[in-house]
């Protein structure tokens, strides 16, 4: 493994040393908001992903075109353009998840890590280079979305893969009650508070800076 | 008239915008150090979020959806609002310079605040009226401020605590305003539109 491949560097650079979330508490509103079933969470960690992906390469792009005072505008009405067709395709193949993740799905444009990165990483780089980044901050917002989902739907429902009926795995026996605050709003805070904290054991013990 | 105290009630006590919704969490984790900084924001919000409301909530009626333009929501309210924070922003510069140094730094800011987007988004989607509207982008941003001001007098008592080590910063933050969040609840139930 080459050490100084930039490529490699930007893509693991946003999924561990600076997760969004757990690093650097970017984008907080969908993490809590949407993050009561494990669904959910990967539907809108991959959402915002691609959204990421396609307005990073696409700033990357036009970066020479962009003139530097309006360029926040400008990042803002591309991807508003691409949260737009997210919501639409969401809307037509998805409309269950849709339904699910509500005013969350147009909140995407207000999202700071996508902005965050336009103005940090892609107004700066090659085309490529912003490829790989979004597609490693990306993965890095969807796994804590992921895991974060994954511990309020277990505690709080005792399912894994809900709500849909269908594919609701039910992981303990009849006697067992759920935690409720975890599904509820509080259970939210408390649960992304307790994950940072044990992020910070993990980190400080596998001494990354 | 009851209608509009039902959404005043709820908005800034049962379905509290940032503590039951989570809109407006980064400025809520970011700005709640220090309580002179939180009001500053907090009249920032208020101002903002309620001119937002009226302007997006006229737009969408009378353009958007009169000429089956709805595809264009997202793009027309996010720079709507980012043209009303400048627009904000160089008049309290013009009229009212104290003021303007007081909220200045935060007028910015507020651009990627998802709690307006999310108001203008809401308004809309709830199919309120025009006066309902604005009663709503009032009570949702006094809702923020509230639990803003209330973050901050907190923060402010935790800066002295002995908090372990792994858990400081954001993490007892966090945890807090759970334990906020909690203490809300006990709204839960009280009052539905």
């Amino acid at each position: 493994m080459s050490a100084h491949n930039p490529y490699l560097e930007d893509f693991s650079r946003g999924i561990i040393r600076e997760n969004p979330v757990f690093r650097l508490l970017l984008g907080m509103c969908p993490v809590l908001g949407v993050t009561g079933y494990f669904m959910n969470g990967l539907g809108m960690g991959l959402a915002s992903t691609a959204v990421l992906i396609a307005s990073n390469v696409v700033i990357a792009a036009l970066k020479n075109f962009i003139p530097p005072q309006v360029r926040i505008p400008c990042f803002i009405v591309i991807i508003a353009t691409f949260v737009t067709i997210i919501e639409m395709v969401l809307q037509a193949f998805q409309p269950v998840l849709y339904e699910a993740l509500g005013v969350f799905v147009p909140l995407i444009v207000v999202n700071c890590v996508i902005l965050g990165r336009a103005e940090a990483f892609a107004s700066k780089r090659p085309v490529l280079r912003s490829l790989v980044d979004g597609i490693g901050v990306g993965i890095g917002f969807t796994l804590a979305l992921g895991i974060l989902a994954l511990v309020r739907e277990v505690a709080g429902q005792g399912t894994v893969m809900g709500p849909d009926p269908e594919s609701t795995i039910m992981l303990f026996g009849e006697g067992f009650e759920p935690m409720g605050l975890f599904g509820q709003p509080p259970g939210a805070f408390i649960a992304l508070g307790l994950l940072l904290g044990l992020t910070n054991v993990i980190f400080k013990k596998l001494n990354i800076k | 008239m009851e209608t509009l105290l039902s959404i005043i009630f709820i908005y800034i006590l049962v379905d509290n915008f940032v503590l039951q919704r989570f809109f407006g969490i980064c400025p809520f984790l970011g700005v709640s150090r220090k309580m002179e900084t939180a009001i500053g924001m907090s009249m920032a919000v208020i101002f903002v979020m309620t001119m937002a409301t009226l302007v997006t909530w006229l737009l969408y009626t009378f353009v958007l959806d009169r000429f089956n333009l709805q595809y264009l929501q997202i793009v027309t309210f996010i720079l709507v609002i980012a043209s009303l924070v400048q627009l904000v922003e160089t008049t309290l510069r013009k009229i009212s310079p104290t003021l303007y140094q007081g909220l200045g730094i935060f007028l910015p800011l507020i651009t990627t605040n998802c709690a307006i987007m999310a108001v203008a988004l809401l308004a809309v989607r709830e199919e309120f009226a025009f006066i309902e509207a604005v009663v709503f982008g009032v009570a949702a941003s006094l809702g923020f401020s509230l639990a803003l001001v209330i973050m901050a007098g907190i923060r402010e008592r935790l800066e002295l605590a002995n908090i372990p080590d792994v858990l400081q910063g954001s993490a007892v933050t966090l945890i807090t305003a759970g334990i906020l969040s909690l203490a809300f609840q006990g709204f839960r139930g009280m009052l539905t539109l």
